[in-house]
């Protein structure tokens, strides 16, 4: 049994579902009780779809749980069918029917419909939400494919040279409640577009049953999303022989890199990532001058998998930014994760639990937090800048501007969603600055809030709302601050304040010292300068 | 029973669970803890319902069951054990512990009573533990407060006193507005439950007046009329009259003159139904069909009727209790469809069909029906909402004409474009 006050994924059963509501001509009658229904205003408020997502709920009660619960699936099954002629239809069941056991999988076998069915084994009690949205794409997959598996044996990811056509690929992974997913595979068909390489089918997102069975007519599969679409990839690599492509392109570098490995997967000898023209202005605005203060920042990341490691990449290789926190909270990505916090020199923080993260956030007092929506607000209570790069979904991670995540416009995305929230907490040093010249107006407001640079902080306030949350444990030996070190301290910009204050503490008790002065802050300077 | 057509149907429902209603009960009684034991869907449904963020560390959380939990109840209820005080040792400040039911847990038969009464015991008073369903296999979305309310019912103090008991979650202000009139009336002695602090229980014995503020009530009010108190029949305080009449039966159960009510209400009738006029000009005549879901519908239905001119195409409830809404079925117009239960497919083709002027609905069919050219309200909106009594009818009202005065500005602004 495990405490949980807010969790990053859903139950395995809203992956299944983000799946069934991507595609086009599916249907998914899930054995549920009433409240299981909460789950469409995912998709119609948080992607603000204007479609109902295609699930039928039993909506069984207790008092249905007395008499054959196995019928009332059966008139669900059959009704659907009827209602929604589906082209493939997807039967499972969430926590409490997984409980009851009434395979409703093995019902709707058994019910003589004329179409491909999948099964959906999901374990409520163990996995999560991309996991759910992963198995069940693989699973659809599978079906779709189960009677072309023996035709299609050998696979020739270069054939198109001689059969004299573009070379085609799948874009596989991206779905509703995905990060960025729609503008995304605008972006990569653009991209790949420009490159002389077709798309075959995109799918879970805008997919039918009948796109899923020409995946196998790619010459290789793409991809995007590991968290949903790895299994499959892998899955149609042993099967059809389907050379899959792993760099995933979110960031300038990774951008160049994708487009060399899939010119090396599809045998197209012309390209040359040196003579490539990078079309983001990531590479140039970061070369500016305006960027040199850019220089060191101190970046916590937190997210999925696939968006914590780019964002780890182009923090450290784009943007000159040390990264000092990385995690996520996909289990089934903490491997990766973890190899790359060790190339850091840091250690992965593979957890659940957004207060073991705001912890650590604090613990490592950055001066940006690159996480979720939920880290945006943890990051707001500590006073320190964030930009969000990851699900689980919020409606403001929606927006309706064109706004990918991956290729060059999505490097362009990225740098200015970064380095706002760290324009914006210098504006706030420069209001505090300013804030004794007569011309001032007093009452300024702070999109920081409270703990933004317009209020006369005294180093209580300041230690009430930014340091103190996570020094819970001072022990004797730890260093105590002078009223003249805290006014000292006082003076040093917010967003930089609690790096010092951990930094000067550090040296206080390398040195022994017991009581930090203003000299003790400027000791400690010179100390970690040299 | 009036004029209306009492219907019933079955089949796929789209209503929350009993859980949600710990979004706005955690709010009335900052002093308790909902630990609901249950799945990750759970933990799910409450966030996603609640807005979707939290903006500190929230009063109320999930014990998630996990496969171990399954194979074996007794380790199970060691682990509650163990779940529950790492809470309270991280949350001191708690009073009342709610330990909530799920659908898996009542089907897994965790025994929560016996839970309670262990902890209870093991705690020596420290920490109230109490526990109540809000499974989604026996409740429906306000259902929840029924039970946490029926829980707390035993831990009242016995008083044979004369008392007005207002029954029902209200927002704070509008709480505070309506005492004050009951004693402006006359009656002085006014309690509310749910109480503002959980320890802070009002007294229930044979003085007891009930005026439910909320039509989901049923089982509390069942346990408080077995605690020897008595329920005042009226209809529920949304809107004007229904307001009035609200007060009138309680002034009436406390033998209070007529002609003083009447002096009272009076200035606040005229008032209220002048800051009423201009919502009625913009909602009489349009027609208006509410889905089930927070079980307002039907006084919902009455005021947007007999005080805005509504006209009803069909209101849907969750379940009825015909007893409780009597007086709402009395003041309904002769032969309105009110259909309990949920077949929401053949709902949502009866809609399409009528084509309403508005749609009262929940959340995740909202948007659905806007695309498709339906103005909507959501139905979560008013259990957050201060809409009740007289003062709150035009702000009641408002709501409901939103949505069409919204529709409106943008539909003429894209004809000017055009």
């Amino acid at each position: 049994m495990e405490l949980t006050l807010w969790t990053y994924e859903g139950p395995p059963h809203i992956g299944a579902m983000r799946i069934a509501s991507s595609m086009e001509g599916v249907h998914y009658v899930l054995h549920a009780p009433q409240g299981d229904t909460y789950a469409d205003l995912l998709f119609t408020m948080i992607e603000r779809r204007g479609r109902r997502p295609p699930v039928t709920y039993t909506t069984f009660q207790a008092r249905d749980l007395g008499g054959d619960t196995a019928e009332l699936v059966k008139g669900h099954l059959r009704e659907a069918v009827e209602r929604f002629q589906p082209k493939a239809l997807l039967v499972g069941e969430s926590c409490t029917a997984e409980l009851i056991q009434d395979q409703p999988g093995s019902l709707a076998a058994s019910m003589g419909f004329n179409i491909p069915i999948v099964n959906l084994e999901l374990p409520a009690y163990s996995k999560k939400e991309n996991w759910g949205a992963a198995e069940t794409f693989y699973q659809v997959v599978r079906e779709l494919l189960s009677n072309l598996k023996s035709e299609e044996k050998t696979h020739d990811p270069q054939a198109w040279q001689e059969q004299g056509r573009r070379p085609k690929v799948n874009l596989l992974g991206p779905s509703l409640l995905g990060f960025r997913c729609r503008d995304d595979v605008l972006e990569i068909q653009k991209l790949l577009n420009e490159h002389g390489i077709d798309i075959n089918v995109i799918a879970p997102l805008g997919s039918s049953p009948a796109d899923l069975i020409r995946i196998p007519e790619a010459d290789i599969n793409v991809c995007l999303y590991p968290e949903i679409a790895e299994s499959t990839c892998l899955w149609l690599e042993r099967n059809f022989g389907i050379p899959f492509s792993k760099t995933i392109p979110i960031g300038v570098n990774a951008t160049h890199e994708f487009l060399s490995e899939l010119h090396q997967l599809l045998g197209i000898h012309s390209y040359n990532p040196k003579k490539q023209t990078n079309q983001s202005r990531l590479t140039w605005y970061s070369q500016s001058v305006d960027s040199n203060y850019l220089t060191g920042k101190r970046v916590f990341i937190f997210g999925d998998g696939t968006h914590a490691l780019a964002a780890a990449r182009i923090a450290k290789e784009e943007l000159g930014f040390e990264v000092v926190g990385i995690g996520t909270y996909s289990r089934e990505m903490a491997r990766p994760i973890r190899a790359a916090a060790k190339k850091l020199g840091l250690e992965a923080l593979i957890t659940n639990d957004y207060l073991q993260v705001e912890a650590a956030i604090s613990e490592a007092a950055p001066e940006l937090v690159l996480g979720t929506q939920m880290e945006r607000h943890s990051a707001k209570r500590l006073g320190i800048p964030c930009a969000v790069i990851s699900t689980p979904m919020h409606v403001q991670d929606v927006p309706a501007r064109y706004s990918p995540q991956m290729g060059w416009e999505g490097a362009n995305v990225i740098f200015d969603s970064w380095v706002h929230p760290l324009m914006m907490g210098l504006e706030e040093h420069l209001i505090g600055m300013f804030r004794h010249d007569f011309e001032f107006v007093d009452g300024h407001q702070s999109h920081l809030g409270h703990l933004g640079g317009s209020q006369n902080q005294t180093y209580e306030q300041v230690e009430e709302g930014t340091i103190t949350t996570n020094d819970s444990a001072l022990t004797e030996a730890d260093p105590i601050w002078t009223t003249e070190g805290k006014e000292e301290l006082s003076k040093i910009p917010f967003f930089v304040r609690g790096k010092i204050r951990k930094k000067t503490e550090k040296y206080a008790r390398q040195v022994g010292c017991r009581k930090i002065g203003s000299e003790t802050l400027y000791d400690a300077k010179a100390h970690f300068k040299a | 029973m009036g004029g209306a057509m009492l219907l019933k149907e079955t089949g796929p429902r789209e209503v929350f669970c009993g859980l949600t209603s710990i979004v706005w009960l955690h709010r009335r009684m900052p002093d308790a803890f909902f630990l609901v034991v249950g799945s990750r869907t759970c933990a799910h449904l409450i966030q996603s319902a609640a807005g979707v963020m939290i903006f500190a560390e929230p009063r109320f959380g999930t014990a998630i069951l996990e496969e171990r939990d399954l194979a074996g109840l007794a380790d199970a209820h060691e682990e509650l054990d163990r779940v529950v005080k790492d809470l309270l040792a991280r949350r001191p400040e708690i009073r009342t512990l709610f330990l909530v039911g799920s659908c898996p847990s009542e089907v897994i038969k965790i025994d929560l009573a016996r839970v309670a009464e262990r902890l209870n015991s093991a705690l020596g008073g420290r920490v109230r533990v109490l526990n109540y369903s809000g499974s989604g296999i026996e409740t429906t979305f306000t259902q929840g407060e029924d039970g946490a309310l029926k829980a707390l019912v035993p831990l009242m103090a016995q008083s044979q006193d004369d008392q007005l008991l207002l029954v029902g979650t209200l927002a704070n202000a509008v709480e505070d507005r309506l005492i004050n009139l009951f004693k402006r009336i006359g009656i002085n002695n006014v309690s509310s439950f749910p109480p503002r602090e959980s320890t802070n229980l009002p007294t229930v014995g044979n003085g007891t007046k009930v005026l439910l503020t909320q039509p989901y009530l049923t089982d509390t009010a069942r346990a408080l009329i077995n605690r020897g108190a008595e329920i005042i029949k009226a209809p529920f305080p949304l809107g004007v009259e229904g307001s009035r009449l609200w007060m009138e039966a309680a002034a009436k159960a406390f033998k209070i003159e007529e002609n003083l009510i009447h002096s009272i209400l009076e200035p606040l009738i005229i008032r209220a139904q002048k800051a009423l006029q201009p919502y009625k000009e913009q909602l009489s005549g349009k027609r208006l069909f509410l889905l089930p879901e927070s079980q307002l519908e039907l006084p919902l239905a009455r005021f947007l009727q007999r005080e805005c001119g509504m006209k009803l195409v069909e209101v849907g409830t969750p379940y009825l209790n015909r007893e409780l809404m009597q007086p709402e079925l009395e003041l309904l117009p002769q032969d309105t469809p009110v259909m309990e239960g949920q077949h929401i497919e053949k709902q949502l083709d009866r809609v399409r069909e009528k084509q309403p002027d508005l749609v009262v609905c929940g959340m995740g069919l909202a948007n659905p029906l806007e695309a498709e050219g339906i103005s909507t309200k959501w139905s979560i909106e008013l259990v957050f909402s201060p809409i009740h009594g007289i003062d709150q009818a035009a702000d009641l009202a408002e709501l409901f004409a939103r949505p069409l005065h919204r529709r409106n500005l943008l539909n003429d602004k894209t004809l000017t474009n055009v």
